[in-house]
């Protein structure tokens, strides 16, 4: 779009960059460019470099070999100031901003503007904060305090930060992982006005649609090594995912069909004063249902009631025809419904602690005698989940902080299939993981329902949704508002549920 | 699980360091009974650090220790001056009873009411003196007053050590068991390293923060009877500003004031090394105004020590990712 620059030279490029830790080659000889004007998208699967080449670029990491050119010149960045001198700035998945500061404040912390005695001049950066903010189109007060804006506007703060620098290149690190479906576009929108400023921008994004949207060249990483760039335009998607994963990946939901069975779970008009109203289902033996419904239908808080993590005004469950009352997360796990919360990273595993203690940590009242542990049996029991998910670590004694994001995540699936459940819920099992470790995850969900387990899936993506679920619940605003099977489950029934279009056959 | 962990093996180090130095400007104070007497010295400290490594452990803080002590102190020497024939060992479960439930109070402010701990002990920490005020109207409890049992019992000497070095050695065994081997211990690590993963394991986190505040109180209950027992005396002020020293044990044994990293062997040798320092310097004659100076750079000193030592430990995930593959 604009000039025709594919033959010109790059503003940023990676000759050759090799990073190793003990033990690990995260880079392998990288080749990577950028060029003015254009979004080059970076793809690979977890652990294939993305991060550490971010860090590469930003300074924060010094390469053990090959070049970094800017301008075809060979450059050093021993510190983030050098890398953010030269014109490299990177807006990270967490942004990093002070909620206590206003917004101009944050969008020149680091670089203010000085007047006299060195002190800030507070009026001028408030002033070029406001006119930056403008110029993306923000509709932001640069008086107002961080923490008074939404997510979406933050993440513009953070850009409008970035180009407070005059940044040359703008590297997105998955930008959009919070954002709903009209920031996004707002994103896009914005991304298009730095295209058209001329910056050189690299896009680091798991969604595809994303890439396809917004990327003019891809540039795919595999294990630390380059296999491959060119233009979008050039390339389709299976062909995209085939050089990420190194195999076609002809079917990324790969639903066993599984001998459904009995009813599990029955949940009768379970209702919160604020949260929830009315849930009702019933769970059968080796089904996967599926929760669909945008985010903030109260599908999660719903979840965390049944588990007991917070108490329902109303409602009633049984659980393989016993009245069970559940008051504590405790009380859930001692009956047999398990959750694997979202945020696993957060709610997931204890760093700090050994493999083994994490897995066995919830089932921990049924592992010991008298309030004391039982090393032996809880070796055992860690030893017996850890090699069904295939985790290798040299030793169950080693702390869960010092393992791969990929096998933490193991980790915590250990620990809820160690506890032996009836019933386990996976709250948005696959969000931000690469495709390659989707379809592991998708493959165990089968796995499991065709064991016997009964599974609830909460998810907010609709191929998962269709792909997995033997049947589907949408949840809208508190409330079911479909429950849907077979030739009803299309992706058009499921967005008209939940985002509430009313039309014809209207249902539930 | 090693048993000596690096950190814990640079604090042995450096503790015999120390005893080297001052062994070769005063050599008398490497003699056995010397250093038994340095060990009995710092057991009220050992104690005491050994609850507040618990508290800290589950991201909270116990500032009320001291204060608990004295308050517990007190009520002991005059329920002595009162009814000097209660036996000692009723003594000492009241003076547990009586620690716990001061530590209940914090605990259970902590956990219904969800006061940041810092702010829950430091108010309890001026009202339990009070108390003391209360009761006593500022006067004295002399050693005169109080029973020879009462006087005698962290004296007793047993196999050469006194008893109060032996209940310092007992506590160090309970904790190093309830901390290794029970699911309480478990749940005080999990609350530390993540509270919000241990919701969904079934913990009850404020449960938890409460029993790890009614174990350092029991703890300092405990103290205060020793500590008033042992010095025969008891007063407002008693063990003033000695939840600092209790802090800066834990702190100097590795124990992350951020939670969820602690060891029984790092309380028991960061309290060693305080109380090693508060009695050496004054044996090789250096002046008061210094020791103060001394025992503080130490405590910065050590404290550098364990934050560089934190620093590698965290470029280490990369390290060990080697093994992890």
């Amino acid at each position: 779009m604009g000039h025709a620059q594919t033959h010109a030279a790059p503003v940023l490029a990676l000759d050759g960059i090799t990073k190793t830790f003990p033990g690990v080659k995260a880079l392998d000889g990288v080749t990577l460019e950028l060029f003015a004007g254009q979004v080059t998208a970076l793809i690979g699967e977890n652990g294939a470099g993305k991060s550490t080449v971010v860090k590469t670029l930003t300074g924060i990491y010094q390469p053990d070999g090959g070049r970094i050119l800017v301008d075809g010149e060979e450059v050093r960045f021993p510190t983030a100031q050098d890398a953010s001198a030269a014109g490299v700035t990177a807006i990270h998945q967490e942004t990093v901003l002070f909620d206590e500061l206003s917004v101009a404040e944050n969008i020149f912390l680091g670089h203010a503007p000085k007047g006299r005695f060195g002190l800030i001049d507070r009026a001028a950066m408030h002033r070029k904060a406001q006119s930056i903010l403008d110029g993306i189109g923000a509709e932001i007060d640069a008086g107002v305090r961080l923490k008074d804006l939404g997510i979406a506007s933050r993440h513009l703060v953070a850009i409008a930060r970035a180009l407070s620098v005059e940044a040359r290149v703008v590297i997105m690190d998955e930008p959009t992982a919070a954002l709903s479906r009209k920031e996004i576009e707002e994103l896009y929108e914005l991304v298009d006005a730095l295209k058209a400023q001329g910056k050189a921008i690299l896009f680091i994004s798991h969604k595809f649609d994303e890439i396809f949207r917004i990327a003019d060249r891809y540039t795919v990483f595999r294990d630390g090594q380059y296999i491959g760039a060119g233009d979008m335009a050039d390339i389709t998607e299976a062909e995209l995912v085939k050089m990420m994963v190194g195999r076609s990946v002809d079917q990324i939901f790969p639903k066993r069909a599984a001998q459904i069975g009995e009813d599990v779970l029955v949940v009768a008009g379970y209702s919160h004063p604020t949260e929830f109203e009315d849930i009702h289902f019933t769970l059968r033996r080796g089904e996967i249902l599926g929760f669909y419904g945008l985010v903030g239908a109260g599908r999660s808080e719903f979840m965390q009631s049944l588990i007991g993590v917070t108490r329902p005004s109303k409602g009633a469950i049984r659980l393989n025809d016993k009245v069970r009352v559940i008051r504590s997360p405790a009380d859930a796990i001692a009956a047999g419904i398990v959750y694997v919360p979202e945020d696993r990273g957060k709610q997931g595993a204890i760093l700090d602690m050994p493999i083994f203690q994490n897995v066995t940590l919830p089932s921990l009242p049924r592992l010991s005698k008298n309030g004391f542990t039982q090393m032996a049996e809880e070796f055992a029991l860690a030893r017996q989940y850890t090699e069904r998910l295939d985790l290798r670590a040299a030793s169950l004694d080693t702390t869960v902080g010092s393992l791969s994001g990929g096998n933490q995540q193991k980790v915590v699936i250990a620990k809820w299939l160690a506890t032996q459940p009836t019933v386990i819920i996976l709250d948005e099992p696959t969000k931000g993981i690469d495709i390659g470790s989707k379809a592991a995850v998708h493959d165990f969900m089968s796995e499991l329902a065709s064991e016997g387990l009964s599974v609830i899936m909460v998810s907010s993506e609709i191929p998962e949704i269709l792909g997995m679920s033997d049947r589907v619940i949408v949840m809208r605003e508190g409330r079911m508002v479909a429950e849907l099977e077979g030739d009803d489950l299309t992706p058009e029934t499921l967005v008209r549920h939940a985002a509430g279009i009313s039309s014809k056959g209207e249902a539930a | 699980m090693t048993l000596l962990k690096s950190r814990e093996a640079i604090l042995v180090g450096a503790i015999l360091l120390l005893l080297a130095l001052v062994a070769s400007r005063f050599p008398g104070f490497v003699t056995p009974s010397n250093l038994v007497a340095v060990f009995t010295d710092t057991a009220p400290l050992i104690i005491l650090a050994l609850g507040q490594m618990v508290v800290i452990l589950t991201r909270s803080i116990d500032l009320s220790v001291a204060a608990n002590l004295a308050l517990t102190g007190m009520v002991c020497a005059l329920i002595n001056v009162a009814f000097p024939g209660v036996p000692v060992p009723v003594l000492v479960a009241l003076a547990l009873g009586l620690g716990a439930l001061m530590g209940a109070i914090n605990g259970f402010l902590v956990w219904k009411l969800t006061i940041p701990p810092i702010v829950v002990t430091l108010g309890t920490m001026t009202i339990f003196r009070g108390i003391i005020f209360l009761l006593t109207n500022g006067s004295w409890v002399n050693s005169h007053q109080m029973s020879s049992a009462f006087k005698a019992f962290p004296r007793e000497n047993i196999l050469g050590l006194p008893v109060l070095g032996w209940i310092a050695v007992l506590v160090t065994l309970i904790l190093g068991l309830v901390m290794s081997r029970t699911t309480l211990g478990r749940a005080f690590f999990a609350v530390g390293g993540n509270p919000h993963a241990a919701v969904y394991t079934g913990i009850n986190v404020g449960r938890t923060q409460f029993l790890a505040f009614v174990i350092s109180g029991m703890l300092a209950g405990l103290t205060g009877y020793l500590w008033v027992a042992r010095y025969a005396v008891a007063y407002v002020d008693i063990a003033g500003g000695f939840e600092l020293d209790v802090v800066a044990a834990c702190v100097i044994g590795g124990i992350s004031i951020a939670g969820g990293v602690a060891t029984v062997a790092g309380a028991v040798l960061g309290a060693l090394f305080l109380g090693i320092i508060k009695n050496a310097l004054p044996v090789i004659d250096v002046s008061p105004f210094w020791q103060l100076a001394i025992s503080g750079a130490a405590i910065i000193i050590a404290v550098t020590f364990n934050s560089r030592a934190g620093r590698s430990k965290g470029r280490v995930i990369l390290k060990s990712a080697e093994h992890a593959q």
